[in-house]
């Protein structure tokens, strides 16, 4: 197809020719086209279809309001719905598709709902899906969300790759139409660090659109010399094709750069999009103003475009969306198309203008109103009343539409903003509590001429500056275009039974808010959920202010009383994947590696992952088929000789200072004041509110030094409550603390033989003995010649064991080292399964048991609790439910006659019924423990102590399963302590 | 939203974790009479203005301070930010 509908002039290269398709067929444009643009330039007016009504659509815009010419652009994975033809920036190769019609946009089958709309209108699904009720989850809603929805996603990974990044600026400048670039400007040259954004690919806004002359040269050139000025400046950045998208609290601003869109099939390897987060210490709005319809019946049809759009693709693509065109306006400015059009050869067969006193021009006025269209698929006549009731029939293709200029004040009302009502202009202007540090200029602010938007930006960045103490100075100002806002208010037409559209993007209707009314929706908030009027991403940006004056006129009111509906972020659509960036996959969190990791893959070791850490689950040997034959032979190992395992990952806070075993006695429900220098003790850790929060130990390295260890999941969390109890209830101790968790590598080595391995590799003149170095001692020491370590004797297992630690550096080595000096005991690497099975058949409380429901007394450990002293939580465990005798204790259960034990099962009363009511408690923690030969568990059971013996049902009524079990203590293996001493 | 650290000067709030009301810093004591009842007024109940509001945050991500920053929560200016450290101190001077 050839380009028919293009002009003379433009900001295009005609040099460059750029294909591209639609729907499948083949068109060309040129660089600097928007798909739209190019679309026009092609004869192609139709587009989309509507969301409810599925009417055939147009674009009405050249910009970013765009309700209706939305489409599907790329293949594959690569294929982004809802994207607006009017700011897609056309590249070569690019395809685009329609959406929301099937089997094409001409023929579009649920067009029909456009047939029944008398039954679709306002509230219609809340009236209508009401009964049955239960067809709602399965029927309706499915149906209606098939039906309603406007592109499709891919389905597929997202290829491309984003970014985030941070800028600061002393202002930022938001939108590079005249006000922008003049504020730029003005900030630039006085010195101060300015960012300039703009969401276009050309700067310039409206100067790119208009004819009008700045100091005597044009718009666009006045432009290109500013921008070129700007650039000379280290401390100026320029952004285009950057939306800032939501202005947030203390001068953030959120704003997304379509890096690498335009590029794509160059194969540029940037990220698509980079989100910035910039923090602005003062800010100025120039987000220009959009162009407001008026709503006459069919006002829809794809060939009517906002006046000022239709000008915009004359002047600035040399595109014209029909050969024969006509203007409808209540205002000078809408006149302004005429005038361009006609200069670019268009032929304007009338320009329809309400008012007595309207401008007249080389071409037909009509003083009257648009009553109708015609034209399914594309405009083909209008229908003008004069205002002497003469009715007339003008054949044109297309109809610019000027309602006057609504400022776009969206990103003033994200934090306080309430747009306040100008009658002069009959628009909102900025209004309330502004975003902190943030001001308006130009048409935005209500200034709606070229030499106003100059001034305004001009003193805006003056005075945004002075606040920051830098010394502006305005320029001169260059002559440019002040002509007052001439205009009468017209919001609809009332002429017509066909539909009025208010919101395209929604198919709302002057109807639509008509009925809202009349079934007593008078709020304005109300109003937008009832009629859906300015939701989504329209956000009112076309729609609100017409909605506002319909529902004003019925109501009596004036607009200002009726007031305004909110302006939410962001300003346009944000791609998820902008908003992920790089977090994604496995860069969702960060992985963290034990020193032992790649010694252990290099085991064939296979990895879990706990939080952020990898760590060894089991180590798979030849010959072994299922996990289980793993961990059942490293538990035993342990238990028969000897076996090592990395528990690095558990928190480790260092505790310094005169004070430190006063400020231990607060943290720890136990006493740790009379703990002797080179001992080590259990701690149990409460929350204020009497629930146990973590367990661990605390070992006496001096009388002013204490290691504290934590859960591997808690270690964040504790840490954090031990600063808080530092320096907000008790910063009168002499005490510090630093998290040392990743500081030494540190492991288990538990089993009869973990003293004699040990023997080997700790320097002779530390006796590790059992006389010298009894179960809870701990000490510092030297290990292979010198190098620095830390033992303890403490056991998860239940064994003799230590925990042996050693600056993280040396981690590696001491693996290497110990499987080395174990040979001999044949020593057993062994992963978290094994680790927790020991720790089942030791009894030993874990993240399961300290599940955030549990007391000192459910966990049995309601004596450890001190009353001597004053320590966090100790007053309110004692509370008289979670206390009590016959609560919930920790006991230990073995399954009778199963080979399961499922954990999660909940346990009652032999023959009772498996109700809540009858529900006595649940298994926390199970296994099958190789050293019993029988599966096991932990668990939580009414009056447990007193219950040994006692066959119970553990039972999962939801997936119907039921084991019998009996009640047994905790402690599986070794009750009395003996092998911990031995 | 950012947070006038008093020695680090502004830094976003996304360093920090929020605990909530600074009335935290009044705990009771455990071995009075009547810890019981002190202890749930504590815990449980805090107010809820709409307006000034003195909260505890956590300098997580930074230099581990805990600050009492005075905001209000209706416009989320933040008019005072203290080390809870100086604010502690001083409470236990005034006791």
């Amino acid at each position: 197809m050839t380009q028919s509908n293009r002009l003379n002039g433009g900001q295009i290269d005609r040099a460059q020719l750029l294909r591209f398709t639609f729907d499948g067929q083949s068109y060309s444009g040129h660089a600097g086209d928007t798909l739209a643009s190019a679309l026009l330039s092609n004869g192609v007016r139709l587009m989309g279809r509507s969301f409810k009504y599925h009417r055939p659509r147009g674009p009405i815009s050249a910009g970013s309001e765009e309700p209706n010419a939305l489409m599907m652009i790329g293949d594959g994975a690569r294929v982004e719905p809802n994207t607006r033809a009017t700011v897609a920036e056309l590249y070569d190769g690019l395809t685009a598709k329609s959406q929301n019609a099937w089997p094409s946009l001409k023929l579009d089958a649920l067009g029909i709902n456009d047939v029944f709309s008398n039954f679709l209108t306002a509230g219609f699904y809340y009236k209508t899906f009401m009964w049955p009720r239960a067809f709602w989850e399965k029927f309706y809603e499915p149906a209606i969300r098939k039906a309603a929805g406007l592109g499709r996603l891919s389905m597929q990974e997202d290829p491309d790759c984003y970014d985030k990044g941070f800028l600061h600026c002393d202002l930022l400048v938001i939108g590079a139409g005249p006000s922008g670039l003049m504020a730029a400007l003005t900030a630039a040259r006085a010195g101060a660090r300015v960012i300039l954004a703009d969401e276009d690919f050309r700067m310039g806004g409206r100067l790119n659109a208009e004819t009008h002359e700045l100091g005597g040269q044009s718009g666009a050139d006045w432009a290109t010399a500013t921008l070129a000025e700007l650039a000379s400046f280290d401390t100026v950045r320029l952004m285009t094709r950057t939306t800032v998208f939501g202005a947030y609290d203390h001068g953030v601003f959120g704003a997304v750069e379509r890096v690498s869109d335009h590029l794509r099939p160059t194969g540029d390897t940037r990220p698509r999009q980079t989100l910035w987060r910039i923090y602005a210490r003062r800010s100025l709005l120039c987000a220009g103003a959009t162009e407001r319809m008026v709503g006459f019946a069919n006002n829809d049809r794809p060939g009517i475009l906002q006046a000022g759009a239709l000008r915009a693709y004359a002047n600035r693509w040399a595109v014209t969306a029909g050969l024969r065109v006509t203007v409808f306006t209540n205002n000078d400015d809408g006149h302004r198309t005429a005038r361009d059009l006609a200069a670019k050869g268009v032929e304007i067969v009338a320009v329809i203008d309400p008012r007595a006193e309207a401008p007249q021009g080389d071409w037909r006025v009509i003083r009257g109103q648009v009553v109708d269209t015609k034209g399914r698929l594309g405009l083909k006549s209008v229908t003008v009343r004069g205002h002497d009731g003469r009715q007339e029939v003008l054949q044109v293709e297309g109809l610019g539409v000027s309602g006057g200029w609504n400022p776009n004040v969206s990103l003033t009302c994200h934090q306080r903003g309430r747009p306040e009502w100008r009658e002069d202009i009959a628009a909102f202007v900025p209004g309330g509590t502004l975003p902190v540090g943030m001001a308006v200029a130009g048409a935005a602010a209500g200034d709606l001429s070229t030499h106003g938007a100059l001034r305004g930006g001009a003193e805006g960045a003056v005075a945004s500056l002075e606040a920051l103490g830098i010394s502006a100075k305005a320029p001169e100002l260059p002559e440019a275009e002040d002509a007052p806002v001439q205009q009468t208010p017209l919001w609809y037409v009332g002429e017509g039974k066909a539909r009025k559209w208010i919101d395209f993007q929604n198919d709302v209707t002057v109807k639509d808010v008509k009925l809202a009314h009349q079934e007593g929706f008078v709020s304005v908030e109300h109003l937008k959920r009832y009629t859906t009027l300015g939701m989504a991403t329209d956000q009112g940006k076309n729609s609100n202010l017409g909605g506002l004056a319909v529902m004003a006129e019925l109501t009596g009111q004036t607009i200002a009383q009726t007031g305004t509906t909110m302006f939410r972020p962001p300003y346009t659509p944000v791609a998820m994947g902008a908003l992920a960036g790089r977090s994604v996959g496995k860069d969702f969190k960060p992985t963290r590696l034990t020193p032992s990791h790649h010694w252990a893959e290099k085991q064939g070791a296979v990895f879990v992952e706990v939080g952020q850490w990898m760590r060894a689950q089991w180590f798979p040997q030849l010959g072994e088929t299922h996990w289980r034959q793993s961990v059942d032979r490293e538990a035993l190992a342990v238990r028969k000789s000897v076996g090592v395992c990395d528990v690095t990952t558990l928190g480790k806070v260092d505790v310094q200072g005169r004070d430190a075993a006063e400020f231990l006695n607060l943290i720890y429900a136990n006493g740790f004041a009379k703990l002797a220098v080179g001992k080590t003790r259990y701690g149990l850790m409460l929350r204020e509110d009497g629930i146990a929060m973590d367990d661990g130990t605390a070992a006496r390295l001096a009388e002013d030094h204490f290691v504290v260890t934590t859960t591997t999941a808690n270690a964040g969390p504790v840490y954090r409550h031990m600063e808080f109890v530092r320096q907000c209830l008790r910063p009168d101790l002499d005490v510090q603390l630093i998290s040392t968790t990743d500081s030494w590598a540190q492991y288990a080595v538990a089993g009869p033989n973990a003293r004699k391995l040990l023997q080997k590799i700790v320097d002779p003149e530390f006796d590790i003995s059992n006389e010298a170095f009894p179960f809870m001692g701990c000490a510092e020491i030297t290990v292979c010649g010198g190098t620095r370590a830390r033992l303890f004797r403490i056991s998860f297992s239940g064994e003799l064991a230590y925990e042996i630690a050693v600056p993280t550096r040396y981690g590696e080595s001491l693996i290497e080292v110990l499987m080395a000096a174990g040979e001999e005991f044949d020593v057993t690497p062994y992963g978290t399964e094994a680790l927790g099975v020991l720790r089942i058949e030791k009894g030993h409380a874990a993240g399961n048991e300290l599940n955030g429901q549990t007391s000192a007394a459910h966990l049995g450990m309601a004596r450890m609790v001190s009353t001597k002293k004053d320590s966090i939580g100790a007053v309110l465990t004692r509370r008289e439910e979670l206390s009590r005798e016959d609560g919930l204790r920790l006991m230990g259960f073995e399954a009778i006659d199963s080979d399961t034990l499922p954990a999660g099962s909940h346990l009652f009363a032999e023959g009772a019924a498996h109700r809540p009511e009858t529900d006595q408690g649940w298994l926390t923690s199970a296994c099958y423990s190789p050293h019993l030969g029988k599966p096991i568990a932990l668990g939580y059971i009414k009056q447990g102590g007193e219950r040994i013996g006692e066959v119970v049902t553990a039972a999962n009524p939801v997936e119907g399963t039921s084991v019998k079990a009996r009640i047994v203590s905790p402690h599986f293996i070794d009750p009395e302590g003996a092998r911990l001493r031995d | 939203m950012l947070i006038p650290h008093p020695i680090l000067g502004l830094r976003d709030a996304q360093e920090f974790t929020y605990l909530g009301d600074a009335s935290l810093l009044d705990r009771p004591d455990g071995m009075a009479e009547g810890a019981s009842e002190a202890f749930h007024d504590y815990l449980y109940l805090r107010d809820n203005p709409a307006g000034e509001h003195r909260e505890l945050w956590f300098h997580e991500q930074g230099d581990r301070s805990w600050l009492v920053v005075t905001r209000n929560t209706l416009t989320h200016e933040i008019t005072k930010a203290e080390l809870a450290r100086d604010v502690a101190l001083a409470r236990r001077g005034v006791k």
